[in-house]
């Protein structure tokens, strides 16, 4: 009797049940895009693009080379306003603001939404002065503040107990996952909402991806995550949501674990089953 | 299974593998026919021979169960399939097991045979038997060839199948309970038919279960736990 009674405590239906209710709240939305094209010169790129990212969720962009992808993660930092020939044209809404409104500035938009790049950039600087440089530059000096904000930031990037005996070594001397994460600790010491990843792990072995898909787990507890991957497995394992994009449109977008499983386009099915249309 | 919807790979091995795992599920279901066919017969005519063959080739059986199975396996190791590629390797591990389980009990039923034929009161419910016989192997012929062609259009059909199929096992189990209540010494004989209609009960049990993996595997709907209603009505809205 003791023993049924013991395995009976074991499961809590009502925190099961309520559990299941959480889960079917409406997400909120951090960045959504509406009807965005883009034009390299002449040449169009993005054609309509409409969707919505859910806060602190992870959003992958899946597709071919050339599809528009990284062209689209570029579009929510505005770092193609860098490239001469582009002209956009539609919103991009960040909390409800459009980002692409003349008012807005851009540096301060850009300490918002972080971003990490396909090769690891570290500055030829110390390890700390690297993660330290964001607050340098919006001018805090205070050393007890950096010293905490750096050792917060290489924490959240799961650096910390690796770098905690070597803050002052230069950055270039690390390995290339450690650069990755480096600059994704540089990323979030300025507390930005959104973080925008373009091919995180793609130079790096497979250790150390792991590594980095196992720290954007982390990280989504906190920022809202917009990753481009060519590794649909990545995608598949780190992602809540998936878009599938293919001649800079968007085809598909879905909760990941329904677009692996059971996509609703050919052209999705085609793509990650890997066969030829 | 036709190549339109496991060919076109850039990976060709791919494609091959895809079309031996598809092959070896169609071997064994051919098989698998073949055993119950096999042992009904050698129930109904009582032939030993027959029925020990039977009881001897279930292990081809259960041996391309496990080659299945790890074929399977190791295209998930390797290949990472998604999509209509992952849900086929799914269903297909479901399916090997459904048709194993419904190759066991063809030897169940051969079984059957061979302790029946030392009675010599001469064989009743043949008819009964012959009808449930022919409905299962109905059921398990459409589910594989809907496999075969990757085609669920017409799958409630076989599903709807199994109402019948448990009809007339009601059917005999009541009129063998009468034959038990009238003299005792019928219940050994009783029950071995008993055994024996029993095993072709579930055999179209597992051939629902095959065509419910089917759907799933097409479509990727988990049809399973539906009434036969509910099924139907499922299937019709698209």
């Amino acid at each position: 009797m003791t023993a049924q009674e013991a395995r009976t405590h074991t499961i809590d239906m009502n925190s099961v049940l309520l559990n299941r209710a959480h889960q079917s709240e409406p997400e909120e939305t951090s960045i959504k895009v509406e009807n965005l094209n883009l034009f390299y010169g002449e040449k169009q790129a993005l054609y309509g693009i409409n969707m919505e990212m859910p806060k602190k969720k992870v959003t992958a962009y899946i597709g071919p080379s050339g599809c528009g992808k990284s062209t689209l993660l570029r579009c929510i930092n505005r770092m193609n306003d860098l490239v001469d020939s582009v002209t956009i044209d539609g919103k991009i809404l960040l909390d409800d603001e459009n980002i692409y409104e003349k008012s807005v500035n851009v540096a301060a938009l850009r300490r918002r939404v972080g971003m990490v790049f396909q090769k690891p950039n570290p500055f030829p600087k110390s390890i700390f002065e690297n993660v330290a440089y964001g607050l340098r530059i919006q001018g805090i000096n205070d050393k007890r503040i950096l010293a905490e904000t750096v050792e917060n930031a290489l924490r959240g990037a799961a650096l910390w107990d690796e770098m905690k005996d070597r803050l002052n070594d230069n950055a270039l001397g690390i390995s290339g996952g450690q650069q990755q994460r480096l600059v994704i600790a540089r990323a979030i010491a300025i507390e930005p909402e959104v973080l925008l990843l373009d091919e995180p792990a793609s130079a790096l072995d497979p250790i150390s991806t792991l590594k980095i898909e196992e720290l954007i787990n982390d990280l989504k507890e906190k920022y809202t995550i917009v990753i481009v991957t060519h590794n649909m497995q990545q995608a598949a394992r780190v992602s809540d949501y998936t878009a599938f994009m293919y001649m800079g449109e968007l085809v598909e977008m879905g909760a990941t674990s329904e677009l692996f499983t059971n996509p609703r386009k050919k052209q999705t099915e085609d793509y990650i089953t890997g066969r030829y249309g | 299974m036709e190549s339109k919807e496991i060919g076109h790979h850039i990976s060709q091995k791919f494609n091959k593998e895809l079309e031996d795992i598809c092959n070896k599920v169609l071997t064994m279901g051919g098989l698998v026919e073949q055993q119950i066919e096999m042992a009904v017969k050698a129930f109904t005519a009582r032939d030993i021979e027959l029925a020990e063959l039977v009881i001897k080739q279930d292990n081809q059986v259960d041996a391309l169960e496990m080659e299945i199975d790890s074929e399977c396996t190791q295209i998930m190791a390797l290949r990472q399939p998604t999509a209509f590629d992952l849900r086929m390797l799914i269903a297909v591990i479901k399916i090997a097991r459904e048709m194993e389980r419904a190759g066991d009990k063809a030897e169940r039923i051969a079984e059957m045979a061979i302790k029946l034929s030392s009675t010599d009161n001469q064989f009743d419910h043949k008819y009964e038997l012959e009808h449930m016989a022919s409905l299962i192997m109905e059921m398990m012929h459409g589910a594989l060839d809907a496999f075969a062609r990757a085609n669920i259009e017409n799958i409630t059909e076989i599903t709807g199948k199994d109402v019948n199929v448990n009809r007339e096992y009601e059917n005999i189990l009541r009129r063998l309970i009468t034959r038990m209540m009238e003299d005792p010494r019928n219940i050994t004989r009783a029950l071995d038919i008993i055994w024996a209609a029993r095993a072709m009960e579930r055999i179209g049990d597992y051939a629902c279960n095959i065509s419910e993996h089917l759907i799933y595997m097409v479509n990727g709907e988990d049809v399973r736990h539906l009434t036969q209603q509910e099924l139907e009505k499922r299937m019709k809205t698209p």
